[in-house]
């Protein structure tokens, strides 16, 4: 582990914070294990120049997520898939321990963890985001979603945050309709716009132990006190659609138990992205 | 561009339950381990796990560059996976890459849990596993290989990090997923645990499960994760068995 990434908390702080999950089922900030800190998703608030973008608070822990469309080649093993690529940005004002320079190994397993859920459930629906040349299948174009998301702020629990802005950002995307002429030319029509076609809304609950205790949305502190931390990606078909164990070890009895709390808790979360989609509507 | 654009399968699996590789849902690919078989590191281990064929090696306790990163109270572990640019159908660019980078973390962590790092303060344990040949799973059989070299390297240990992968075929559970069901199929699981203690250490998951399903899965994986565990056993057995031999035979003529 990188030292410059570690804050440093006292022993008798994490020793506090373990006594009492243990004895009274209770976190230091006051939440019971299984509640989630207050959660705001502010879609298309016009911070970016994004065709799609989403703020969100979770706690004091702050993420946005913006999307920007461009038109390409497809990979050659998907020629008539559009393509979507994920990045995570850990900004040095984020934290302390953050530091500028390419994103590390915490950084990637964060955007592939939010890629892996947003791709198993299919949420962008690729196959609709080709651009067909009229005659000529191979000389085809398609759409090509770059979904960036920004860490403001770190107090913990990144991956949930950072799901959740990158199913609103995408959820609230319009595209404009691009045209191809016989001559190969593209041609967009950027008053006509229609949204992004999504097809359904994976949410990660992320569990941590302390001691033997399961709590959800762990945050910065608990993170560090925490034996091991598990992130559960479910969508509104309630199918599973990405794990990522961070670290530490799970009984079989615990994996069960975090499977459950992840199904249930992930409909919370879903209501609040639907509420968020349709608050960003309303005001277009 | 590349030429080796592979085109799917028509199916996947028959109705009576025969994979596209011919093995049946619950069936492994054939696992082969060997112990020290490098010179220079000191612990090393080299497994065949279907057309997987990997190369493990652990380095240390040993200082650790830059001194900055050491820990006051304890080792500090490092893992590094990588594929060799020959390892797959079309060549990778050498190097690190996001997924690989990705990799190295997880197999870090699945073997974290086993070892005893506070036994060596200051120093690094470095692990290198070498992909020389892909075939789906990768990361399970580069952790188990791993942990029979950290073994090998004579790491003190609370037991031997097993691995294995489940997948989803259309409604069918399927034990150590194939290369084409790696690519086609509908959902891939792959998990580690220290089999001596009941201790899950790595779960990832991707494609789509049914909360049933997943439990389902692994459940199947951990029962793989016990026969793997024999074969790590007996790996590390017949080193010495041979050294034995050896010594025998010098000694008899």
């Amino acid at each position: 582990m990188r030292p410059a990434h570690r804050r440093v908390i006292s022993l008798l702080k994490k020793e506090y914070i373990k006594t009492i999950i243990k004895e009274d089922k209770i976190r230091e900030d006051g939440r019971h294990p299984l509640d989630y800190r207050k959660i705001e998703i502010k879609a298309r608030g016009g911070f970016t120049k994004g065709e799609g973008e989403a703020w969100v608070r979770l706690g004091r822990t702050q993420v946005l997520a913006g999307v920007k469309i461009d038109v390409g080649d497809p990979y050659p093993d998907s020629p008539d898939t559009g393509v979507l690529i994920t990045h995570e940005e850990p900004l040095p004002l984020a934290s302390p321990t953050f530091e500028p320079g390419p994103p590390d190994e915490n950084a990637i397993e964060l955007a592939r963890v939010v890629d892996r859920g947003i791709r198993s459930a299919e949420a962008v629906d690729l196959k609709q985001l080709v651009i067909p040349h009229p005659t000529d299948p191979g000389r085809n174009k398609v759409y090509l979603i770059f979904l960036d998301i920004h860490i403001l702020d770190h107090d913990g629990n990144l991956q949930d945050a950072s799901a959740l802005a990158g199913i609103a950002a995408l959820m609230t995307t319009v595209i404009p309709e691009v045209k191809m002429t016989e001559d190969g030319k593209l041609e967009a029509n950027l008053e006509k716009l229609k949204p992004l076609p999504t097809k359904a809304i994976p949410v990660s609950v992320t569990i941590a132990k302390i001691g033997d205790t399961l709590i959800v949305d762990p945050n910065l502190t608990e993170e560090e006190v925490a034996d091991s931390r598990i992130t559960i990606t479910v969508d509104d078909h309630n199918r599973v659609c990405a794990i990522q164990m961070l670290g530490g070890s799970f009984t079989p009895a615990e994996l069960e138990l975090a499977i459950d709390i992840a199904t249930v808790k992930s409909r919370e979360l879903i209501e609040k992205v639907k509420a968020a989609v349709k608050e960003a509507e309303a005001n277009a | 561009m590349s030429i080796f654009i592979e085109k799917p399968p028509e199916k996947l699996i028959d109705e009576d339950g025969t994979r596209i590789d011919g093995r049946k849902p619950d069936e492994m690919r054939p696992v082969r381990i060997e112990v020290g078989i490098l010179e220079n590191a000191d612990g090393s281990a080299y497994i065949e796990w279907g057309g997987n064929r990997i190369l493990a090696a652990v380095y240390g306790p040993r200082e650790l560059h830059p001194k900055h990163l050491a820990q006051p109270d304890k080792a500090v572990l490092r893992c590094r996976y990588n594929m060799a640019p020959f390892s797959t159908s079309t060549r990778k660019k050498p190097g690190p890459d996001r997924r690989s980078i990705e990799l190295s973390k997880v197999i870090r962590e699945a073997l974290e849990p086993s070892l005893f790092l506070h036994e060596f303060p200051g120093t690094t344990i470095d692990v290198f596993v070498e992909v020389l040949r892909s075939d789906a799973g990768t990361r399970v059989a580069g952790t188990t290989a791993a942990s029979v070299a950290l073994a090998d390297a004579g790491i003190p240990m609370r037991g031997l990090v097993s691995a294995c992968t489940v997948g989803r075929v259309g409604d069918v559970l399927v034990l150590d997923v194939g290369h084409e069901e790696d690519q086609w199929g509908d959902a891939d699981l792959a998990l580690s645990m220290l089999v001596d203690y009941n201790e899950i250490t790595l779960l990832q998951m991707d494609g789509t499960l049914t909360p049933q399903q997943l439990k389902q899965a692994i459940g199947m994986a951990m029962d793989a994760c016990k026969k793997i565990h024999e074969l790590q056993k007996q790996a590390i057995r017949e080193k010495y068995l041979k050294i034995v031999r050896e010594i025998a035979g010098e000694t008899s003529t």
